[in-house]
């Protein structure tokens, strides 16, 4: 166990987690948005700033990404916390305008209107999709590509992938809603990726829920795997 | 081929070499650097070969095709030994006349010395050349002597000496302890102790342990480590050998610039010779050490040379950084404890050990030891390459060594460390080049990359311009790099368009403040020196540009206005004739007059007119 203060509380947690972690565990709230907890933290959103005193300090660091060290003394609400929450939020206003969360996180920082316009590009980068693909879903079917300011998730070479298992995960994570999916009848398309096909219906509730390669026999499986 | 097992074998080896060499024997050193290379020096070198054989002379008078000079500008660049007489911007055709008159009557060829601009002086001899007056040569000092593509120049001259002692007369510890007490910090930007980084990477737990030379220079107008790969890939080699006893590494990687096709290709050879000699690979110098070290060419983007992006990198991953702690000293290649030092560092090892620490901490100031090797480009005289020891001034290295500012105009500033540095106004050239007085002033010592600024330099489109390499080298993983940098560029760009208005400089400050503080990695968090040093010390033309619309350097287009005067015009057409937009107008001997919706302020008039009848305001 590791014992640091966070806004003046003494707080423990465990060996080896982030100073997000322990500071969820006690109640303290600090915005993120690319962090889940389901994945590995990635540190690009840099909203989960706090502001570390000691060791080696003052100065901003991730809380996704710190590890939580014993003796820090880290605040999470001070003034250049804020500061600094402000001006990503404000930057993120001006790249992803139309993104409801965005506008409620901007709002929620006081930014009422960006300095700057970047983009309208719904997608923040937060890279939740090409995680969860990646880290769970285990298909690999889309990456972070190119650098800077024209970075974008796309799949390999910008052609449909037929990693893509449609499993719709990337769907249900994407914060901003900028993963389009439409399904019609049996079609399931996630616009995004280029990807398109017909789902097999569940036998008992009728439900098109998955991609053919996925569609295993499971009883076939199962007496394989028995005999 | 000899196999050196032992530090007398060694010594004996060297011995050999030095006997068998004379002194007094002429020698032909051509520079083969790549500028010289750029110049015609390979073509130059082929004459003297071609000259020299068919007089018969090719046993008696030898030929060195060297690494960089460092006097770029005035390349290619030739030196005739023993005597040392130098020739600049030799051409093919001078080489017969260089082996008949000067090689073998001892005449000096008067169109090929160098005159000096400040005193018009004439240099007949290298070491009189007031470029190379001023410096203190300690890692670039071979690089005239040897041929780098043979490792016995090397060792003719000591090389591998240092690696002797360390392998057989020190214990590792004792070899990071001297490096500690020798005071040398990183050059490849932030001038980390290197001693310190050693000891924490010997200290890290784990059998596996890697060790790199980050060799991805990626500044723009920076080219010191290429030199020095280029020049003298052995000494590189050697600290590198060195390190790796000391931290307890078996495995190294040099991770180099792929756009450095010489430099790569001095390098294997390098390895190859080295291996050969038993000076890398297993049982080195017979010491029981091991060591394979492998090349790695760069992928091509600025932030490869981060250090955690350049070790995803090598494990052929994305080359993005991740979030440090843990440092690569605790968990670094493929998650083992890896050293990483930049080029210029390893180089200074060999000189650390073979010297030892005190002779070594003798040079340069308290804080900064050793010397500093920086490009001099710009708006400078004598381009090229500069090692003074650390706590040299600025003016030195401008006025005495760069031989000023072209055609007599003022200096304003010199920016430092690139794209992650800042700028020196002219006020504080005085102040002596060292770590900690760079950073009190706002800039950095950076890798080494100094661009000369005269008065015509407009310094918000200076910062503009690293800006947009930032903006466009940013691998875009954290908002406020990706995004920030993007918004900066734009309120910049729009300065420089007369679109600024009042409260953009407080924004580029607040936002360049933010970045710094909150970015992932070392390309974020000083991608707004620049801009917040050219603020710091060059607020006024800031606000020039902002609030009277005016450019007062005459750089940026959008805010400035080609006029001809009708009292000095005499109408001789050359600006018409010449004008690319067909813009100017007017009869014959009368005076010219410029369209303003045509022109587009190439300036070709200003440089054409004789009457000084062009007015740019
Ligand atoms: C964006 C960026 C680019 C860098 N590029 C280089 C480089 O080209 N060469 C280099 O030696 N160090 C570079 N560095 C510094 C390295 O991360 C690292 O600090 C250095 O290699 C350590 O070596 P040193 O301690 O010997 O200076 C760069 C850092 C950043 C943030
Ligand atoms: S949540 Fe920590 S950087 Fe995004």
């Amino acid at each position: 166990m590791v014992t640091l203060s966070i806004n003046g509380q003494q707080v423990q947690g465990v060996d080896g987690s982030s100073i997000l972690e322990v500071a969820r565990e006690h109640g303290i709230e600090i915005p993120t948005l690319c962090y889940h907890e389901a994945l590995e933290p990635y540190g690009g959103c840099r909203l989960c700033v706090v502001e570390l005193k000691a060791p080696r300090g003052p100065r901003l660091v991730a809380s996704c990404v710190y590890p939580a060290e014993e003796g820090a003394v880290v605040e999470t609400d001070s003034e250049i916390v804020h500061r600094s929450r402000r001006m990503t939020a404000e930057l993120l206003l001006g790249a992803a305008p139309n993104a409801k969360v965005i506008q409620a996180l901007a709002a929620r920082m006081g930014v009422e209107k960006p300095r700057v316009s970047l983009s309208d590009n719904n997608c923040i980068l937060c890279g939740l999709c090409v995680r969860a693909c990646r880290e769970i879903v285990g298909a690999n079917a889309i990456s972070l590509v190119n650098r800077g300011f024209t970075k974008e998730v796309s799949p390999p070479f910008e052609i449909g992938s037929n990693a893509c298992v449609g499993c719709t995960t990337c769907v249900f994570l994407c914060p901003t809603g900028a993963i389009k999916l439409e399904e019609v009848l049996a079609n399931r398309s996630v616009h995004h990726w280029d990807s398109d096909f017909e789902a097999v219906a569940c036998k008992i509730c009728g439900d098109h829920y998955l991609a053919p390669e996925l569609a295993v026999d499971v009883e076939k499986v199962l007496s394989e795997e028995n005999a | 081929m000899t196999i050196v097992r032992t530090p007398e074998e060694l010594e004996n080896l060297k011995e050999k070499l030095v006997a068998s060499s004379d002194p007094d024997r002429p020698r032909v050193s051509v520079c083969c650097g790549t500028g010289c290379r750029v110049l015609g020096s390979m073509d130059v070198i082929e004459a003297f070969r071609t000259e020299l054989g068919s007089r018969g002379l090719g046993n008696e008078i030898g030929i060195v095709g060297t690494g960089c000079h460092g006097f770029c500008e005035k390349g290619p660049v030739v030196v005739l030994k023993p005597s040392g007489i130098f020739y600049q911007r030799v051409g093919v055709d001078d080489v017969a006349e260089i082996v008949s008159e000067s090689l073998l009557n001892g005449a000096v060829i008067d169109r090929l010395i160098y005159v000096d601009p400040a005193s018009g002086a004439r240099v007949i001899y290298e070491e009189d050349v007031p470029f190379y007056q001023k410096q203190q040569r300690l890692v670039l000092d071979l690089n005239g002597d040897i041929d780098p593509t043979n490792i016995e120049d090397y060792i003719a001259f000591g090389g591998y000496y240092g690696l002797s002692k360390a392998l057989h007369q020190m214990r590792p510890e004792k070899v990071v302890e001297e490096v500690t007490q020798s005071g040398l910090r990183g050059r490849g930007g932030a001038g980390f102790p290197a001693g310190l980084k050693w000891s924490l990477c010997r200290e890290a737990k784990g059998d596996t342990k890697y060790i790199i030379c980050n060799a991805d220079e990626g500044d723009p107008g920076a080219y010191m480590d290429r030199s020095i790969m280029e020049g003298n890939p052995h000494r590189v080699l050697e600290g590198m050998i060195i390190g790796a006893y000391a931290i307890g590494a078996h495995e190294g990687y040099v991770y180099i610039r792929n756009e450095y096709p010489l430099a790569v290709e001095n390098l294997r050879i390098a390895i190859t010779q080295a291996e050969e000699y038993g000076l890398l690979g297993q049982n080195i110098l017979g010491s029981g050490f091991d060591l394979s070290i492998h090349i790695r060419p760069g992928s091509g983007a600025f932030v490869c040379g981060e250090e955690t992006a350049l070790m995803a990198s090598i494990e052929d991953r994305i080359g993005e950084p991740r979030p440090r702690p843990p440092y690569p000293a605790v968990s670094g290649l493929w998650g083992k404890p890896t050293n990483i030092n930049n080029v210029e560092t390893w180089a200074n090892v060999p000189i650390v050990i073979d010297r030892g620490r005190e002779a070594y901490s003798q040079i340069g100031t308290d804080q900064s030891t050793g010397t500093k090797i920086f490009s001099l480009v710009g708006n400078i005289n004598n381009t090229g390459l500069v090692e003074v020891p650390m706590g040299a001034t600025l003016s030195e290295i401008v006025y005495d060594i760069g031989g000023g500012i072209p055609a007599e105009k003022d200096c304003k500033a010199v920016q430092l460390g690139g794209p992650s540095g800042g700028c020196v106004p002219k006020e504080h050239f005085d102040v002596p080049i060292d770590y900690e007085s760079l950073q009190e002033l706002g800039a950095i010592m950076g890798s080494g990359g100094m661009v000369v600024c005269d008065e015509d330099t407009c310094m918000v489109e200076l910062a503009r311009f690293f800006m947009d390499f930032v903006q466009q080298e940013s691998c875009g993983k954290c908002v406020p790099c990706r995004l920030g940098t993007r918004a900066m560029l734009d309120v910049l760009t729009g300065i420089t368009r007369g679109l600024g208005q009042e409260g953009d400089i407080e924004y580029l400050e607040e936002l360049g403040r933010q970045i710094t503080a909150s970015s992932l990695c070392g390309l974020g968090q000083t991608a707004s020196n620049p801009v917040l040093s050219t603020i710091r010390h060059f607020r006024d033309e800031y606000e020039v540009h902002i609030r009277d619309g005016r450019c007062l350097a005459h750089v940026c287009k959008s805010l400035i206005l080609y006029s001809i005067d009708a009292e000095k015009c005499t109408g001789c057409g050359r600006c018409l004739r010449k004008c690319p937009a067909e813009a100017i107008s007017g009869a014959k001997k009368e005076p010219h007059v410029i369209d303003q919706d045509k022109c587009v302020k190439c300036g070709t008039c200003l440089e054409l007119c004789k009457f000084d009848a062009v007015v740019v305001e």
